[in-house]
């Protein structure tokens, strides 16, 4: 989304024969298949087991390798012909007017057109369950993306470990209504606020870093967190996690099929999807509350201090801004809704476990944010629903399903740095937007 | 006493092998200012060549314990370091001039592929070996406790010494060592002056790759075993070993590492086995905090 509409002059001489680039390709592919073929030789060709008396034994697998060899060279030579039929590098391809009109009026329309669907797909999707299912688990993902967004698209401070703070959030909702009893909606601001605690506990020791120091410390707090989850089995029961935490209720009405239960209440039959579509409503107002309340902060102060500081620290810094509190309140808030998101998993699930709160919770969360574009709060909902239907799709793969998703996130970074919408609209400019040479600030160009 | 002396042995050994993948770390934060976050992973691929290699070889009918290590260590080597190249060419080159975020998340993708495409290829369960190297020496032995150096732990630290001292030299006396600092220094000024930038960078990434086997390697020999989720843990302590020994300098990666394993082996030795990752995280984060420039490491001074 330049907005420029110039096209590269050509780097390759345009007299270059057919036949030279032919050899080209093929050059290329033929490189590539070697390289292929030594990487895989051992990996794929000979597969390795430990044997029913724990002797390793091994067997070959060379048409499997033959094939994987075969594959690499056909898919350099389709990537070069790709290649080759878009351009050389630095072609924009020019949209026209009527169409660029009718893209700008589809955006304006998808966000409202969205969620009015996705208030109705209860309604729509009433008997499939699975639907249902999965558009809490798509809505709790949006949910998370909103929180991180603020932390890593508002303030730009590269969050690794935000799965502690959902972490925090869900044992304390579990812990609370397991030991004391507490309901729901006690614990979800308690959840809320221990977790936000947590994120000032973070952010206090990390004002001083920046970039990708803090990504690490971010990863490596998250991976205590989850250590000591695991090792303090007194608390939290350890590797067994903590079953038998209560379902939500609505306002104190149970939606169970007993005598005080809503369904009786309301003189209607059970059903147990009232359950899910209660809990679909519940994540989607807490996903919408987080919207709201990141839309509205980043019009306050707060909100244009977090972008300030995203675009340049130094140059906050120089302008009066307060790092401290700028950076704190963009953990803690960040941080509250993944508590929030993470009692609600607690409510959901019933049963939670260190298993659910690893290091790729946390990649698939940030995969989200850079996906979404960074800052777009619709970018961000796109992209959760693309990724985690995405991750369905390929339920039945198990084993190769983190493949594809490690491979889908190294090509989009490639082929889309800035994610699928990819804008930093300043929200405050002096008389007309100007673009900012990458030059300038950290980010580079927006 | 004896307790000490012998956790002071398996600190050092252990030790060796982080500082070995740590160079790995230092040596592409330095030219290129990304974490290679997928260098763990590389490691744990160089355990995997390298196991694979030492059951093809032992099959074949080779006996001779020496001439199987030198083979293995050379094969695994070999491939690692191509892998570390391809990873190089295919997630980061393309992202060099992007911003900042871009290279980091390309990188966790790889380390995902990596280690999903280990799982895929090989299963899922943990790899065990018979010991290759055994016997070795007792240094004390008082009243029944023994203080022993195995031949496993000779190996291990002999090696990382020999191959410290050929990558020394490599940095300093060669034109390739020249040109990965004069590119660590300002890239567009050594382009301008001649240097291959690329090419640079990736013979940066093919050398951390074929000492993360060697270090691959060393984890198989001394414990073992191998699993295809061994490098995420493994991979995060190494940077640590990085950072607490200043990231950027190649000495420093080695003490970090070696100051790594230690803490890692008293922890384990005095307090609980189950917190000894926490203990290197929070060492990492303590360091990072109070000492951003690490050990060895020259302040980072940045211009407005």
């Amino acid at each position: 989304m330049t907005g420029e509409r110039v096209t590269a002059p050509t780097l390759e001489p345009a007299s270059a024969s057919r036949g030279s680039i032919a050899a080209f390709i093929f050059k290329k592919a033929l490189i590539s298949a070697l390289v292929a073929l030594v990487l895989f030789s051992l990996m794929i060709g000979i597969r390795t087991e430990a044997g029913p008396t724990g002797q390793l034994i091994y067997w070959t697998r060379f048409p499997e390798l033959a094939g994987m060899v075969a594959a690499v060279f056909a898919g350099s030579i389709a990537v070069e012909l790709l290649r080759l039929w878009w351009g050389p590098v630095g072609t924009v391809m020019v949209v026209p007017p009527k169409v660029q009109s009718a893209l700008a009026l589809a955006r304006r329309a998808i966000a409202p057109l969205l969620l009015i669907f996705t208030f109705l797909v209860p309604v729509i999707f009433y008997q499939q369950r699975y639907i249902l299912d999965l558009g809490i688990l798509v809505l709790t993902y949006v949910m998370l993306g909103w929180g991180l967004n603020v932390v890593v698209g508002l303030a730009g401070l590269l969050d690794l470990g935000y799965v502690a703070f959902y972490a925090v959030g869900a044992y304390s909702y579990a812990l609370l209504a397991t030991n004391f009893g507490l309901s729901f909606w006690i614990c979800l601001p308690l959840a809320g606020i221990l977790a936000a605690l947590w994120g000032v506990m973070l952010g206090f020791p990390v004002l001083r870093l920046r970039g990708d120091y803090l990504a690490i410390v971010t990863l490596a707090f998250g991976e205590i967190i989850r250590l000591v989850i695991i090792n303090w089995q007194s608390l939290t029961g350890g590797p067994n996690g903590v079953s038998g935490i209560p379902r939500p209720t609505l306002f104190g009405i149970p939606l169970t099929p007993a005598d005080d239960g809503l369904a009786a209440k309301l003189g209607i039959e059970f059903s147990p999807t009232h359950r899910i579509v209660f809990l679909f409503y519940l994540i989607l107002a807490l996903a919408l509350l987080t919207n709201w309340v990141t839309i509205r902060l980043r019009r306050l102060p707060i909100g244009r201090a977090w972008e300030a500081l995203r675009e340049d620290e130094v140059a906050c810094r120089a302008l009066g801004i307060n790092i401290t509190t700028t950076k704190l309140t963009a953990f803690a808030t960040g941080a509250m809704f993944g508590g929030f998101a993470g009692a609600f998993f607690a409510t959901r699930q019933g049963f939670i476990s260190p298993e659910s709160f690893t290091f790729q919770e946390s990649a698939l969360v940030l995969a989200i944010v850079v996906l979404g574009g960074m800052g777009s709060q619709l970018g961000v909902a796109l992209a959760a629903l693309a990724m985690i239907g995405g991750f369905e799709l390929f339920r039945g793969l198990d084993q190769y399903r983190m493949l594809v998703f490690g491979v889908a996130m190294v090509l989009l970074m490639i082929w889309r740095p800035r994610g699928l919408i990819g804008h930093r609209a300043p929200t405050v400019y002096l008389e007309h937007s100007q673009a900012i040479s990458s030059d300038l600030v950290k980010e580079g160009h927006g | 006493m004896d307790y000490f002396a012998q956790q002071l042995i398996n600190g050092l050994v252990l030790g060796s092998i982080y500082g070995l993948i740590a160079i790995g770390y230092t040596m592409v934060y330095g030219i290129v200012g990304m974490i290679n976050f997928a260098h763990g992973d590389i490691f744990m691929i160089g355990g995997f060549i390298a196991l694979i290699s030492f059951l093809v070889l032992v099959s074949l009918g080779l006996t001779a314990v020496p001439l199987i290590l030198l083979i293995v260590l050379l094969v695994s080597m070999a491939i690692t370091a191509l892998y570390g190249w391809t990873v190089e060419r295919i997630a980061y080159r393309p992202l060099r001039h992007s911003f900042r975020l871009a290279p980091m998340l390309s990188a966790i993708g790889m380390s995902f592929v990596l280690s999903n495409y280990s799982q895929v290829a090989q299963g899922a369960r943990v790899k065990p070996v018979p010991p290759i190297i055994t016997g070795g020496y007792t240094l004390l032995d008082n009243e029944g406790f023994v203080v022993r150096l195995s031949n496993v732990q000779i190996v291990v630290v002999i090696t990382t010494i020999v191959l410290l001292a050929i990558f020394t030299w490599l940095v300093a006396r060669t034109r390739l060592g020249r040109d990965m600092r004069a590119c660590e220094q300002d890239q567009t000024m050594a382009a301008l002056l001649g240097v291959d930038v690329d090419r640079t960078i990736s013979m940066t990434f093919v050398i951390g790759a074929a000492l993360a086997a060697v270090a691959g390697m060393m984890y198989l020999l001394y414990y073992g075993l191998v699993d295809f989720f061994m490098g995420f843990v493994a991979g995060i302590k190494a940077f640590t070993a990085a950072v607490l020994g200043g990231i950027g300098s190649l000495p420093g990666a080695m003490l970090g590492g070696l100051a790594i394993g230690l803490i890692e082996t008293m922890w384990s030795a005095y307090f609980s086995v189950e917190y000894k990752d926490v203990a290197a995280f929070s060492i990492l984060i303590v360091v990072l905090i109070f000492m951003p420039t690490g050990l060895l490491g020259r302040p980072e001074v940045e211009k407005v």
